[in-house]
């Protein structure tokens, strides 16, 4: 039974988690012997589509009609829901984006399948069952989920599985299924996109700010050190509860929970609803005046020091750094 | 305009999480449980949006009778009536599939949750009562606005935002932005006591997942600390020790 796969785009462009995604499909697929197909839905080229070959899928389901250029759950649903069932696919594979979060649920039930969100490892299938590791709690606990329905979707959790590249090429082919007008009653009115701006659930680095920056007017520095590491910004939740910063950027248990390569949390004393959201990242840096704020518990590297005097001192060593690399 | 506000029962955002017999099972030991902090914008959105007589707002649970103080939180907060689904939550599909099936009788023009809960983080029961229904979802909402008989929300999507429209009814999964949490007053707590809680049996179904154990993450090692004079160290250290630089 092939595992398909939902390869979402943003403006025609594959991204990091999407690939992620695709190679975790793969895995899954080589688990059980059988073949992936990835489904896109709008707007990709015909190099792009091929390209995610790199990453396993044998075959690539293009949808491309002018009604589904954009993003309306309930259609995009009960098209990668055809998809599934076209291709006789026991599992379902998305990312966990907010896309990915919208359509999990919808085609678990068209599918009647078992839904395991933020899944954070690969399947263990022994003994006949289907064990799925998922976030829980906020980041401060993992549950370990049986899927026990026939069908299955996954939604995989960002930064959580390796890209990995196969070098296989895949077969590009239409896919038309029959959209229904009910399905279509959402009507986008405005996409604003700050291309400047790092996406924060799926980045690499991220540099996070918090109440010990005293104020919105100090932020420059911060966007300065995100801007040299490539990384995406963050802040505490009472930087975004006091309007210094959008709630966009709250990371933590009420906030976007984050699991980057690198986080750097500047100014955060480090509550325990904070840490809830940023304890999967691989390598946390905390810097911060008081040598006893809980963060240092929990971070790999640390200095302890006014964020006013490190973090200049910080931004100087890295532009020296790659002035050098 | 009625309004149908889902609402979980969650431990206290400051809970250390622990886990009994084997990691199978949470320890509820000394935790204290509240209104999932998401649900509670919803509500507060909820509320505005009918104010002045302008509708009214139900809150349902799917729970068992333990849940009945955040039940009634939600009616000292300002909701209208509530409904219990006397069920442990078992999974998602359980939830939204009793909560779907409460709405087929008792059709709402409205349907909000919060993003996800804070237990459990699935952001599913939202999408899937949506599904059920075969009404459009949003998830992630940052703010809602109605116009007649037309929503209009904004949703967060990576590195930006879209502005959608579409018909009512619709169900909407609430983040930070939408409203400010209310605080109930003396007024609310007291008439939360007199307010309507109609417990209703829950339909038998087959669920789709179980948990079968827990993990908690292991503990990282003891931090290294660089001198606050020698920050450079610091780029290093990132560079050929962590090797994420």
């Amino acid at each position: 039974m092939p595992v398909l796969v939902y390869a979402e785009n943003a403006e025609g462009k594959f991204k990091k988690s999407t690939f992620e995604a695709i190679s975790y499909a793969r895995a899954i697929a080589n688990q059980n012997n059988t073949t992936l197909t990835a489904i896109s839905i709008g707007n990709a080229d015909a190099a792009e589509l091929a390209g995610l070959g790199k990453y396993g899928a044998e075959k690539v389901l293009n949808v491309s009609n002018d009604k589904l250029k954009n993003f309306v759950n309930q259609a995009y649903a009960a098209v990668v829901a055809e998809a599934a069932k076209k291709e006789g696919a026991e599992i379902v594979v998305l990312s966990n984006s907010f896309s990915g979060r919208g359509l999990a649920p919808r085609i678990g039930v068209k599918l009647e399948a078992g839904v395991a969100d933020g899944a954070v490892s690969l399947p263990d299938q022994s003994n006949g069952k289907f064990i799925i590791k998922r976030l829980a709690f906020s980041g401060k606990a993992y549950a370990l989920v049986e899927l026990t329905s026939t069908n299955k979707v996954i939604s995989l959790s960002p930064n959580s599985y390796k890209v990995v590249e196969t070098g296989s090429t895949a077969v590009v082919e239409d896919f038309n299924p029959e959209v229904k007008a009910s399905d279509l009653t959402t009507i986008i009115k405005e996409i604003v996109r700050s291309t400047d701006k790092v996406s924060l659930p799926d980045a690499d680095i991220v540099v996070s700010g918090g109440r010990g920056l005293k104020g919105p007017e100090n932020w420059g520095m911060i966007e300065e050190l995100a801007g040299l590491l490539g990384a995406a910004l963050a802040c505490s939740k009472p930087v975004s509860d006091s309007g210094w910063r959008p709630h966009s950027e709250h990371v933590g248990q009420t906030g976007i929970a984050v699991s980057p390569n690198l986080y750097i949390a500047i100014g955060i004393s480090g509550a325990i609803q904070h840490l809830a959201g940023v304890s999967s990242s691989k390598v946390i840096v905390v810097i911060n005046k008081d040598a006893d704020a809980p963060f240092f518990k929990v971070a790999d590297y640390g200095i302890v020091g006014d964020a006013f005097d490190i973090v200049p001192k910080l931004i100087g060593a890295i532009k020296e750094y790659k002035a050098l690399a | 305009m009625k309004i149908l506000v889902c609402i979980s029962n969650v431990p206290d955002t400051t809970t250390k999480i622990t886990f009994s017999e084997n990691n199978t099972q949470f320890n509820t030991t000394g935790v204290q449980f509240i209104l999932n902090p998401y649900d509670e914008i919803a509500l507060a959105r909820a509320i505005e949006l009918t104010e002045g007589g302008n509708g009214s707002v139900t809150v349902i649970n799917v729970g068992e009778v333990n849940t009945e103080p955040t039940v009634r939180k939600a009616l000292a907060i300002g909701a209208t009536d509530a409904v219990r689904i006397n069920a442990k939550p078992h999974d998602a599909w359980f939830v939204a599939y009793q909560v779907a099936q409460y709405v087929k009788a008792n059709p709402f023009d409205l349907i909000l949750t919060g993003r996800e809960s804070i237990d459990y983080n699935g952001a599913k029961v939202g999408g899937m009562i949506a599904e059920l229904l075969d009404l459009p979802s949003v998830s992630i909402i940052k703010k809602l606005e109605i116009e007649g008989t037309n929503v209009t929300v904004e949703r967060e999507i990576e590195g930006g935002k879209e502005v959608l429209t579409m018909p009512l009814p619709i169900v909407a999964g609430c983040a930070e932005g939408v409203a400010e949490p209310k605080i109930p007053n003396m007024r609310g707590i007291m008439s939360a006591r007199t307010k309507p809680l109609t417990v209703v049996e829950p339909v038998e179904i087959k669920t789709h997942s179980e948990v079968i154990s827990y993990e908690t993450p292991a503990p990282r090692g003891q931090v290294k600390l660089v001198p606050a004079d020698e920050v450079a160290k610091l780029v290093g250290l990132l560079h050929e020790e962590a090797r994420v630089i």
